[in-house]
This record gives C-alpha cells, sequence and structure tokens, in this order.
C-alpha cells in the first residue's frame, strides 16, 4: 500500500478524475432538470475530435476550444431536440447517438485527414498545466495540487459554481422544479422545454469540456475509443451524488482513485488487461453500494 | 364483430420512411467525401452482390446478427433495458476457444460442449445485472454497460495467460481440429452455424409469439404490476428472459468462435448489442423479422466496406446510419399525425358504438 | 343580467391513444358567481378543466373569454388572462419552500441570485391580505394539505388570477379544513372573484354554489340555478336515472364456510396495525359485502386474501390449504380471482389489446405443454366480450381506447371466467357508467347463483347494500358489526358502524 503515501500517485488522481468530473457534473444538470443524458460518451468523442480537428488546422487552441465546444453543445441538443420534440426514449436515442459518434468520428477523421483510428498527422494542441502560485510551494499539497492541466482546475471550480447555481439562483431553482415536480413547474407557465434546453446546453458544455480534456489535456491526438465508457461511468457517479454537485466530486474522485490505481499497478509489470478492469470495477461496487444505501434511507425516512 | 386481423401499415412506413432517409443521409455524406461518389455509392448499393465471395460475407456476417437481434428482443421485452448481451457474447467467445483448444473430444461432440457451455455461461453473466439490480436497485443499464468493459478484458486476459501464442503475441494457439463447425456452403466461410440459426429463430418465434411465456412476458413488460396481479410469476419470467437473452448471446459467441476462426482472435471488445436494438427496432420487436433486418443490417455493413476497399469513404458511415435509423424509428412522434388521425377516428368509432348501445 | 365571463363551444378532447375523454361541452360561466362542475369519476371535469387552463392540448372546439375567442398553448397564456387552477393533486415542488414555490416562474431577483427575502416578505404579504395563513419558511414536504392547498389559492391570487378553478378540493381535506375552506372561497366571491367549482359532492354543490352544470361520460348535460334542482335531481342527471338499487335476488339458503380468516394480522411500514385479529369467513353461494370507510384495513385484507400482501400472523383456510403462505399465481390456480380496486394500474395493462388482456390470467388453461392455443384463445375472447357486452372495435384494439365501463366490463369478464369459485371484487363499478354499473351488478348476482362465493367490498353503499346477502363492517382492522338482514339495514345504521360508534357484541361478530 505504499502508493497512499506516494505524491504523485494523488496528483494522478486527480488526473484522472477530471474527464468524469466533467461528465458527472454534465449528467447531474441533465438529471436535475428530469432528463437522462445518455450521450455524454458521444459528446464526448465528438468534443475530443472537433478540438483536435480545430487546433490542428488553425493552429490556434482558442479556435480548438471552440470547435470542441460547438461540436460537443451541437451534438447534445440534438439528442435534447429528438427526446424533447420526438418524443424518443432517452435511453434509445442515446445509444443510437453514442453509436453514430463512436463510428463517425473515425469515419470523420479518416475523411478529413486520412488518418486511421488516431490523428497522428495533425499537429493539435494541448491546453497548458498550470503552477498554482503560493500552494506550489507548500511541500506535499503543491506537489498534489500544483502543475495540473488548467482543464482540471477549471472542473472543480465549475462543480463549485453548479452547486451554488443550482442552490441559490432562480434558473437552478427552475431546473429542479422541472426536475421534481414537472407537473408543478408547468402550471405556473415555467417552460419546461426551454429549462430543460437550457440544462442540456450546459451539460453539453461541460461534456465537452471532458472529452478535450482526454485529447488536448495529456496528450495532442485523438485516438478511437479514448473516451472508453467515461461517458457510462459519470452516470453512475451522478447516480451517487444524489443530485448534489460537490457529492459528485466525492464519487468522481472515487473512480480517479481507481484509475490511478491501474495505473500505479500498470507501472509495477501487472498484466495491463487485468487492471484495465479496475476502474470499472470499482465505479460497479460503489454505485451498487450507494444506491443500496439510499434505497435503505429513504426507506427509513418513510418511517420515521 | 370483425375478428380480421387488419395490417399494421403504420409501422411498415415508419421504418421504410426511416430507412430511405438515413440511405438520402449517407448518400449525401458519401457525395461530399467521395472523390467519385457515383463509383462509390452504386459500390454501396449494389457491393454484396458483385462477387459470389460478397455476397456469402453478408450472410456469413448476418449469422451473430440475427442471434443478437434475438437477445435484445428477449431481455428487452421485460422492460429492463440491460447491455449484457456484449459481456455474454465475448465471455462465451472465450469459453468456447478454451473448450476448443484444451479439451480435446471426439468430433460432433466437441462442437455440442462447446455450444452448450458458451450458452451457459452466456445466460449466468445475462442474469447478473437483474439481480444486482434486486439486491441494490441499481439500474441494469448502468451495471451492465460498466461490465461489458470488464467482461472483455477479463477474458481477453485470461486467453493470454493460459493460451497465447507466443510466436504472434497476440492471438491465442489453434483449436482442436473437431473444434470446428464445418463449412456449410464450398468455397466459403458460411459455416453450420446458418442452420443453427434458423432453428433458433423458429424456437424464438414459437417462445415469443405463441407460448405462454413469451405472453407473460410480454404483459410484465407492458404493466408489471398488473402482471403480479393477474397471477404471473414475475421475477421468473424476468429472471428467464435475461437468461435466454444471455444464452442466445452466449451461443453466438460460440458459434462465432469455432465458426469464423481457427484460433482466439477478439483482441478488441465485440459490440453487438447496438446493432442488436437496431435490428430488433427494425424488426417490429417480431421475432420472424429479425432475419430479415439482420440480413439487411449485414448487407449495408458489406456493402459499406466494398465502398471503402480502394475508396476514400471508410466504412465506418455505417455507424452513423444505424445511429440514425435507430433515432428515427424510435421516435414517438415521427409521422405522428398518421397515427395519431387513427387512434382519433378509433375512440370516435368506439364512442359510437357506445351511442348505439345506450339508444 | 348577470355578465358573462367564460364560454365553452364543443370541446372534444382525445388524448394519445385513442381515448376519448371529453366530447363536444358546451357550457358558460358568469362574473362573480361560484359556478359548480358535478359528475361522476371519470366524467372529464378534470381533463376539461385542464384544457381551459392551457395545460391540455384542445382536440376541437372554442373557449371564449370575454366574449372573445382565446387560444391557451400554456398554462402561461391561461395565467396572463387572469385564469388561475388549484389541481386535485397539489401541483407544488415538495423541496422548495412555501415562498419559493409562491414566487416560482416570476421570481424576483438580487444581482445574479434569487431573493429569497422579498420572496418570504411578498408571502407574509399576500397571505394576510386575503386571510390564508402559511408559513413563508417551511419546506412544502414539511406542510399539512389544508396548507398546501392555502399556498396554491394564494399563488393564483399571487399571478393575478380573476378566475380560479379549484378542481375537488375538498377530497383531500377534513371536515374543519373544508369548513375553512368555503368560508374563504364565500370571502373571495364578496371580493369579486370567479370560482369554478369541481366536485361530486352534492352537498357541498348545494351549499356553496350558484349554478352548477352537470358532466355525464365526457359529455355536458346542462347548466341549472342551483337552487331550483334538489341534490336527488342533480345525481339523476349524473348518473342518468335514480341511484337507486333494487335487483330482484332468489332466496337461497347460504351454504357451508368456504373460506375462513382466522386471527389475521397485518402492520403496515409506518407501524399502523391495518389488519387486527380479522376473523371472519365465506360462505357458498353469498355476496359478502365488505363496508368501512377507506383505510380501515379493506385494501390491506384484500391483497393478503389475494395472496398480494403478506400476512403478518394468521391464517386463512381455503380446501384444506393456509392461503397466506400462498402467492397470487398458486392461489388462482386454487380457484381464487380478483378484481383489484385500481384497474389502470393493477387491472389491466393498457397498451396491450383486448385480448391480451382477456387472457392474462388464464395463461395456464390457455396453453398445452407452454404452447397458447390460439383457438381456444379465439372462443375464449369472443365468448367473453359476447357475454359481457365488452363494446370494442376489434380484439387486436388497445384497451385503453375503450371507455372506463367497457375496460372494466372486460375486466370482470377475464375474472369470472377464469373457473375460481371464489372471486373478490374491490370497488368494482367505480367510475364506470351506469349501464355498465347495472350489468356488473347482475353478472355478480348470477355468479352468486351458480354457487360461487363472492366478497364485495365497495364504498358505494347503495351497492352493498343491493347486492350483499351479508354484510361486515370493517374499523381500525377489526369486524364491528355484522348485518345480514340487509333489507332493513340503512344508510344511517351502517355509517354509525362505519364510523365506529356502534359495535355488536362478541358472540354476535364470532358469528362473521
Amino acid at each position: 500500500m505504499s502508493f497512499l503515501t506516494n505524491l504523485d500517485f494523488w496528483f494522478t488522481v486527480l488526473r484522472c478524475t477530471t474527464p468524469v468530473l466533467f461528465a458527472t457534473m454534465a449528467a447531474l444538470i441533465a438529471s436535475r432538470s428530469g432528463l437522462l443524458n445518455l450521450g455524454l460518451e458521444g459528446g464526448m468523442t465528438i468534443a475530443a475530435l472537433c478540438g483536435v480537428l480545430g487546433s490542428g488546422f488553425t493552429g490556434s487552441l482558442f479556435i480548438g476550444l471552440l470547435a470542441g465546444l460547438a461540436g460537443g453543445v451541437g451534438f447534445t441538443m440534438l439528442l435534447a431536440y429528438f427526446i424533447q420534440h420526438f418524443k424518443t426514449n432517452p435511453v434509445i436515442s442515446g445509444v443510437a447517438m453514442n453509436l453514430a459518434a463512436s463510428g463517425g468520428s473515425v469515419f470523420c477523421l479518416y475523411s478529413i485527414t486520412g488518418d486511421k483510428n488516431a490523428s497522428n498527422s495533425l499537429a493539435s494542441l494541448a491546453f497548458p498545466a498550470v503552477d498554482l502560485p503560493v500552494i506550489r510551494s507548500i511541500p506535499g499539497l503543491g506537489d498534489v495540487l500544483s502543475g495540473h492541466n488548467c482543464l482540471t482546475y477549471l472542473a472543480f471550480l465549475l462543480t463549485v459554481i453548479l452547486f451554488v447555481v443550482l442552490r441559490s439562483t432562480s434558473f437552478g431553482v427552475h431546473v429542479r422544479s422541472v426536475g421534481e415536480s414537472e407537473e408543478a413547474a408547468r402550471s405556473v407557465g415555467i417552460s419546461v422545454e426551454k429549462v430543460r434546453y437550457q440544462a442540456m446546453l450546459i451539460s453539453g458544455i461541460l461534456a465537452s469540456f471532458g472529452g478535450m480534456y482526454l485529447s488536448m489535456g495529456y496528450v495532442n491526438r485523438f485516438t478511437s475509443g479514448m473516451v472508453a465508457g467515461r461517458g457510462y461511468v459519470a452516470l453512475a457517479t451522478n447516480a451517487m451524488a444524489a443530485g448534489n454537485a460537490l457529492l459528485g466530486m466525492v464519487s468522481s474522485i472515487l473512480y480517479g482513485f481507481g484509475s490511478a490505481l491501474s495505473i500505479y499497478l500498470q507501472n509495477n509489470n501487472v498484466d495491463p488487461y487485468l487492471i484495465t478492469i479496475i476502474p470499472y470495477a470499482f465505479i460497479i461496487v460503489f454505485y451498487a453500494a450507494f444506491i443500496f444505501y439510499y434505497k435503505c434511507r429513504k426507506r427509513l425516512d418513510e418511517i420515521v | 364483430m370483425k375478428t380480421k386481423k387488419k395490417f399494421e401499415w403504420y409501422g411498415v412506413i415508419r421504418v421504410t420512411v426511416s430507412i430511405l432517409i438515413s440511405l438520402l443521409i449517407a448518400a449525401a455524406i458519401i457525395f461530399v467525401v467521395a472523390d467519385d461518389p457515383v463509383t462509390a455509392f452504386s459500390k454501396f448499393l449494389l457491393g454484396p452482390f458483385s462477387t459470389r465471395r460478397n455476397f456469402f460475407n453478408v450472410v456469413e456476417t448476418m449469422i451473430p446478427l440475427v442471434f443478437c437481434g434475438l437477445a435484445i428482443n428477449v431481455m428487452h421485452k421485460s422492460g429492463l433495458f440491460s447491455m449484457v448481451a456484449d459481456s455474454s457474447f465475448y465471455f462465451s467467445g472465450v469459453t468456447a476457444a478454451a473448450i476448443a483448444i484444451a479439451c480435446p473430444m471426439p468430433n460432433i461432440v466437441h462442437q455440442i460442449v462447446i455450444l452448450a457451455a458458451a450458452m451457459l455461461v452466456g445466460g449466468v453473466i445475462g442474469v447478473i445485472p437483474v439481480l444486482v439490480k434486486r439486491k441494490t436497485g441499481a439500474n441494469e443499464l448502468v451495471i451492465s454497460l460498466m461490465m461489458n468493459y470488464i467482461f472483455f478484458n477479463f477474458g481477453y486476459w485470461l486467453i493470454r495467460r493460459f493460451f497465447l501464442d507466443a510466436s504472434n503475441g497476440s492471438y491465442s494457439i489453434a483449436f482442436q481440429p473437431t473444434a470446428t463447425l464445418g463449412k456449410l456452403i464450398p468455397r466459403t466461410n458460411t459455416h453450420y452455424g446458418f442452420l443453427i440459426m434458423i432453428v433458433v429463430v423458429v424456437l424464438m418465434w414459437i417462445l415469443m409469439d405463441k407460448s405462454a411465456f413469451g405472453r407473460a412476458l410480454r404483459i410484465t413488460g407492458a404493466n408489471e404490476s398488473f402482471a403480479r396481479y393477474a397471477g404471473i410469476s414475475v421475477g421468473m419470467v424476468v429472471l428467464g428472459s435475461q437468461f435466454i437473452g444471455g444464452m442466445l448471446a452466449g451461443l453466438a459467441g460460440g458459434v462465432e468462435m469455432i465458426g469464423m476462426y481457427r484460433n482466439f482472435q477478439w483482441i478488441t471488445s465485440q459490440s453487438y448489442v447496438w446493432d442488436g436494438i437496431l435490428i430488433n427496432l427494425l424488426a417490429g420487436t417480431r421475432p420472424l423479422m429479425i432475419p430479415v433486418s439482420a440480413f439487411f443490417i449485414s448487407y449495408i455493413r458489406i456493402g459499406a466496406l466494398v465502398m471503402s476497399r480502394g475508396g476514400d469513404v471508410d466504412s465506418e458511415i455505417v455507424s452513423i446510419i444505424q445511429g440514425i435509423m435507430i433515432l428515427l424509428i424510435a421516435s414517438e412522434r415521427f409521422l405522428y399525425q398518421m397515427k395519431k388521425r387513427k387512434e382519433e377516428r378509433e375512440a370516435l368509432q368506439n364512442q359510437s358504438l357506445e351511442t348505439e348501445n345506450a339508444a | 343580467m348577470a355578465e358573462e365571463i367564460l364560454r365553452v363551444e364543443n370541446l372534444t378532447k382525445i388524448y394519445p391513444g385513442g381515448v376519448l375523454a371529453n366530447y363536444q361541452i358546451n357550457f358558460s360561466v358568469n362574473k362573480g358567481e361560484i359556478h359548480a362542475l358535478v359528475g361522476e369519476n371519470g366524467a372529464g371535469k378534470s381533463t376539461l378543466m385542464k384544457m381551459l387552463f392551457g395545460i391540455e392540448e384542445i382536440t376541437d372546439g372554442k373557449v371564449f373569454l370575454h366574449g372573445e375567442e382565446v387560444h391557451f398553448s400554456s398554462s402561461k397564456d391561461a395565467i396572463a388572462h387572469g385564469i388561475g387552477m388549484v389541481h386535485q393533486h397539489m401541483m407544488l415542488v415538495p423541496s422548495l419552500t412555501v415562498a419559493e414555490n409562491l414566487v416560482l416562474g416570476i421570481e424576483k431577483k438580487k444581482g445574479l441570485f434569487l431573493d429569497k427575502k422579498k420572496a418570504i416578505e411578498e408571502t407574509e404579504a399576500i397571505s394576510k391580505k386575503y386571510n390564508l395563513y402559511v408559513e413563508a419558511n417551511r419546506r412544502v414536504r414539511d406542510i399539512s394539505i389544508g396548507m398546501k392547498q392555502k399556498l396554491e389559492i394564494l399563488k393564483t391570487m399571487y399571478r393575478g388570477a380573476k378566475i380560479i378553478i379549484l378542481d375537488e378540493p375538498t377530497a383531500v381535506l377534513a371536515p374543519q379544513e373544508t369548513e375553512e375552506l368555503f368560508e374563504q372561497l364565500l370571502n373571495l366571491k364578496k371580493e369579486g372573484y370567479t370560482i369554478l367549482f369541481i366536485s361530486h359532492k352534492l352537498g357541498e354543490v348545494k351549499y356553496l354554489c350558484d349554478r352548477l352544470t352537470v358532466l355525464k361520460d365526457g359529455r355536458s348535460i346542462g347548466t341549472y340555478e342551483v337552487k331550483d334542482v334538489t341534490a336527488e335531481e342533480i345525481s339523476h342527471l349524473m348518473v342518468g336515472r335514480d341511484v337507486k338499487l333494487e335487483y330482484e335476488k332468489t332466496g337461497q339458503e347460504a351454504g357451508e364456510p368456504v373460506l375462513t380468516v382466522e386471527h389475521l394480522n397485518y402492520t403496515d411500514k409506518f407501524g399502523t396495525k391495518k389488519v387486527d385479529d380479522l376473523c371472519f369467513s365465506l360462505r357458498r353461494g353469498e355476496v359478502l359485502g365488505i363496508a368501512g370507510i377507506e383505510g380501515n384495513g379493506q385494501r390491506e385484507t384484500v391483497e393478503i386474501l389475494t395472496g398480494n400482501g403478506q400476512a403478518e400472523s394468521g391464517a386463512i383456510r381455503y380446501g384444506g390449504q393456509d392461503l397466506t403462505k400462498l402467492n397470487v399465481a398458486q392461489n388462482r390456480r386454487l380457484g381464487i380471482s380478483h378484481v383489484p380496486e385500481d384497474r389502470n394500474a393493477n387491472g389491466c395493462a393498457p397498451e396491450m389489446s383486448v385480448r391480451d388482456n382477456l387472457i392474462a390470467a388464464s395463461l395456464d388453461r390457455l396453453s398445452d405443454k407452454g404452447i397458447l392455443k390460439p383457438s381456444a384463445i379465439e372462443d375464449y375472447c369472443q365468448s367473453c366480450v359476447r357475454d359481457f357486452n365488452v363494446k370494442t372495435v376489434s380484439l387486436e384494439t388497445s384497451i385503453k381506447s375503450l371507455s372506463g365501463g367497457n375496460v372494466q366490463k372486460a375486466i370482470v369478464a377475464r375474472e369470472f371466467t377464469a373457473g375460481a369459485d371464489v372471486i373478490i371484487l374491490d370497488q368494482p363499478t367505480r367510475g364506470v357508467d351506469v349501464g355498465a354499473m347495472e350489468f356488473i351488478h347482475r353478472k355478480i348476482l348470477q355468479m352468486r347463483d351458480e354457487k360461487k362465493s363472492l366478497i364485495l367490498v365497495s364504498a358505494d353503499l347503495t351497492e352493498l347494500r343491493a347486492l350483499s346477502d351479508r354484510i361486515i363492517v370493517f374499523h381500525q382492522g377489526k369486524v364491528v358489526g355484522v348485518l345480514d338482514d340487509i333489507s332493513h339495514v340503512t344508510d344511517e345504521e351502517l355509517g354509525l358502524y362505519m364510523l365506529g360508534l356502534k359495535q355488536d357484541p362478541e358472540e354476535r361478530l364470532r358469528e362473521a
């Protein structure tokens, strides 16, 4: 268990947490508005690809960012449109969109760059790492908290902002009332559809950042399948959060811990296929345990 | 009172229009990306018929698709949305490969043992999500998606650990010569799995459409509480549906493994649930139509492969087409006016029946 | 001459799936009156109001407000035109506070944030102004139902409503709360508000309202001055005839007990003893009526009898078996069938065809080695539809497109033809039209004559008296009265038992 005292390990935990934290927040805002965003996996994939293409062709990180956001948000809004306008089953439509995104990203990459499966020929850019002033110089803490990619800090910052927005702004109250009691919101003239589109827009933005972190964070290329189920993991971490953004941070860090553990073991010559299981197994166990706990607590609440 | 069954035009038209729209979008994409779009598109549409080999490729590809379409059909009828079929498929493939390599047996017996084991393993894996759900309340969709990653990695690790062909580095050593399904049609890869497929389709048609179990399953999926009140053993029916679905996916993995391969070559995860969902939707969730829709999906897939060979259009365009098709068919409000008018007419008809009665 | 404020012409509503809820409804409301909309459950009152409030799309017809045609695409439009609605099921967000609920949708902001202080001030001000007391700071999930209703009324006021629709507001209130509400409503009327009051309780309508419109089977029957019609006349209009139900019953000797409930106990999850040492028996060839105010253990007893619920202790003897140890399927195999109380949730699968709904409880009987027998199914369904007069276009039609009465007839057909010896009926005619009610009643008596044993749980005392050979009355999970001279039983007497004011002596109860 020596890794627990290893500062690099804890640094890795935060690094691995970042994309799932973005995705968890994306799932959270959607679910608080009463929609299931099953398209996170696809949204992240598309954003990861668009970010790489945008920055690779223009040489501008900013345009890459815009392209990534446009891709991810456009994808998510299309899903929202199908769910709300065509009354498509959210699970099936999410599945369909993810299917189109996983194949479509490979298709687009090949059609545009001629690369198969990885954007090797494209010199795309990455978001910079940032040293936190003051904290950097604290021994121990500085090694863990400082020097992360700027998106990592953004993820944690947005989580806190989301928490406050949901709690104390009128938009947050609208989202919650639409999600909690659609009829009540509708009866006072709140446009349920509009609030849900807004929530999905935010969800799309968050998912896009999560996707771009993968292709423009520590590496600067897109590979097919690089999202690797994180969009689905976020559904579990979101369910564990029970609607609370700060709890979502905790559940995301749990995943990050599992991921970091698998990376640590990989460096210690354990078979890569066996250790890839760790984060997923980790999340299944914690997810089932959390939901079981909530179920028991709810039953208690009803009795008291 | 008339009892003649009226043909449901609505469903057929919806599916047809959905297919046409997605093919049109595919055509548009091809025209944008291809240097020679006309050739590319005609290859896409007619490629499977261009050679004998291509055509039988369609048939071979279709076999696991049919099994997985049937698996999704029975699993999702229960109202549960489990994606565990991929786990069953892959791990049953691993099981089949393991028995094919390590347990020498006489011909025929060997194949039967392999397929039986594959089905059993697939079925057992199939019920895991619903069991976890009952115990903890966790969502079966999330659990099954996580399981798919676990079973792929674990399965492939097992193959590497015990049966790795060191000279190759990623495939397994060869199967026993007795562990093969044999060719149904000479000079193609079309194996006897095709006959198994036909038998299974008929069995599933009987099970889903003609049997008491199938009807109980449908009632459970439509209103679980009612099913319980009507004396249907809901727990067993749901569990049974997941087990049967898992068995079918497992059989798919087993048949594919010993039908198409001489050693274990699945170094990436094999995904069939998404295809299964589309095939099931295209078939209007009717088992007898599943081979037809699986043939269609297989056809456009091979068409895309033919087009991509030496061309500039990647075969992954198929995923986009499939995604659009699922979206449109699953859209309740797509071509909704047509259905609405019919429902309103029927409601007024029922109303007038009552007025007659009152008078 | 009163000024007309709202008029409805030929309003029709067909829900997706082909459910016809309203058919060519006409009526008008005058300014400053309390106008009642009466009708039985399922007559289409709520649907009509939801259309007027813009939350249900209108299939066909016109709505005029102040003489001008209006189109509401959402409740926002209705609110803007001064219409407010208090729904039967409260439209409140449980996790928000009273004040937050009051201002929801039109809240004031302070910078980026919600101005919670202002919301509380406004809540207290408006609460004082209309003399409707609410606690601004508490979460809605923690307040009483009466306070929720006041909050709902305040919500409509806060949004400037001039016409207030109240959908069965007294259904959830205690008598004292009802009185208080009526006082407040009469106050509002004095201040010039127009109130649309939906109810099926005629006493309330007579007390409170100026005019009334009767709805029946989704159609409007007519509008009347309340003072011109008696309660009997109104009920006649609502159900289409006098509610006197009288059937010729062949006198027959009660047979031996077929089913005996012995010392049954059940405690719900809240720790309330719902069934308390319950004992009674059911005899061959009788209709045993079970009366009681809702929530006195009838539902739990039925659930345990049918195998849907688990008893804590006690036994139900039937044909040498103890039913408390068996599940629904085993129960049914022993010949016990059940018409559940909630027909849409438990009595049928609304999306499925009439055929599938009919065979659902007889899959074993209609199959051979697990394979369904199509011709047997066809014969069976045809005879169900014919013998029970189920009006349907075909057997393929989804059952939800049938009227409530026909759905119920189909359910009764299924349960009566399943070959059962004991049939448990829980509110078998709730919310169905009179024709279907009478039909079902005659079928019940027919089963009785065929020496079947029936248990009839009903809130409708007239129905109980018309059909039962014996009536037992439940109070707090116990039998408190046994009545077997049915022709001399009055509603008043039953009421005394139901309220727990009268109880038969122990030795009499032992005969139950």
